[in-house]
């Protein structure tokens, strides 16, 4: 159920940067560390937008892997579920890197805005 | 004609706003506000009967226990151990997020709390992205969760401040690997505050409770 909150956020986002404006497509990048579903996003979406002018815009998701970056040699590496050990050097864990966010990159609207 | 209008906002920009709020009023008001995050049935309920019971006397303790439905057991638990508890009903909602903490702030005598212990819905996922505003986040995870957890939930153990692991008492019945979690633990987050105890036995508890005196005395 953690989409639902997420895609109340993100609807939040989008309004409040569309001053009105009829949205048509909106790019969000999902962290893995996040560990949201851009699916599940999409299901909530379609009730959540209904009655605003978000309604039926478009969902565009670029996924960002989890990654950890070595504290000895500063390689970033991918969180793979089983070891934490950094293919460089061998080094144990590291601190979280990619993936760590959410973030409503860009929205397209119909029509022109004025900023 | 359609314009594309950049944007680049975190998603929890508005929660994370709303976490410092609660921070601000929990600072001016002298209280110290604990988030525990576990997965459900690490302990959290008997940890907190636990705390409020060896620490009741010295400090004003609050409660304010997180739940995904309307049954209020274990805010009825924190308050027969002596803590002012509300109950929130997340309706659904795997999470609690920070304007749930606001509002039931609004119902707790803070001017007399000292220590306020939040529990957070049972889940190792969510809870680590919304901040609720509180000092410390603190994870309980429990031996018969396997020694496999800082692995799965990286996320969750690279984000607290603390972490207990309750049940050390069933470790003899457990094929739980204590350095493989700890070495998780370690890559994860090095130096962390370790806590091992048995809220059944009452075992470690002693460490526990003077880390979080000294905590709410202001004294880390």
């Amino acid at each position: 159920m953690h989409e639902l909150s997420i895609t109340e956020a993100v609807l939040d986002v989008v309004l409040r940067h569309a001053g009105g404006a009829r949205v048509r497509s909106v790019q969000i990048t999902v962290g893995e560390w996040t560990g949201y579903v851009g699916d599940s996003i999409e299901l909530f979406w379609q009730e959540l937008a209904r009655g605003t002018p978000a309604e039926g815009a478009r969902l565009e998701f670029r996924f960002e892997p989890a990654t950890l970056r070595c504290r000895r040699c500063g390689r970033e590496f991918p969180v793979n579920g089983t070891g934490l050990e950094c293919p460089g050097c061998g080094a144990l864990g590291g601190e979280p890197a990619g993936g760590r966010d959410c973030t409503v990159d860009a929205i397209e609207l119909e029509g022109g805005v004025e900023s | 004609m359609i314009t594309t209008v950049p944007v680049v906002e975190k998603v929890l920009s508005a929660n994370d706003a709303v976490a410092a709020e609660v921070r601000a009023l929990l600072d001016a008001k002298g209280v110290f506000c604990v988030n525990l995050m576990a997965s459900p049935g690490a302990g959290k309920t008997s940890l907190i009967e636990r705390t409020v019971a060896a620490l009741k006397d010295e400090f004003s303790i609050g409660m304010i226990n997180g739940d995904t439905s309307a049954a209020a057991f274990d805010a009825e638990r924190s308050q027969r151990a002596g803590a002012a508890a509300v109950h929130v009903n997340t309706g659904g909602k795997c999470h609690l997020e920070a304007a749930m903490v606001r509002d039931a702030l609004a119902l707790l005598p803070l001017e007399r709390i000292r220590l306020l212990l939040v529990e957070n819905v049972g889940n190792l996922v969510c809870p680590m992205s919304w901040k609720l505003g509180a000092h410390a986040n603190v994870l309980i995870g429990s031996t018969p969760e396997g020694d496999d957890k800082p692995y799965k939930y990286p996320k969750m153990y690279a984000g607290v401040d603390a972490i207990v692991l309750n049940k050390i008492d069933l470790l003899p019945h457990l094929e739980f690997d204590c350095e493989r979690y700890l070495r998780g633990v370690e890559a994860l987050n090095p130096g962390l505050r370790k806590f091992r105890l048995s809220c059944r036995t009452g075992e470690g508890l002693d460490e526990w409770i003077a880390w979080l005196r000294r905590q709410a005395n202001g004294n880390p």
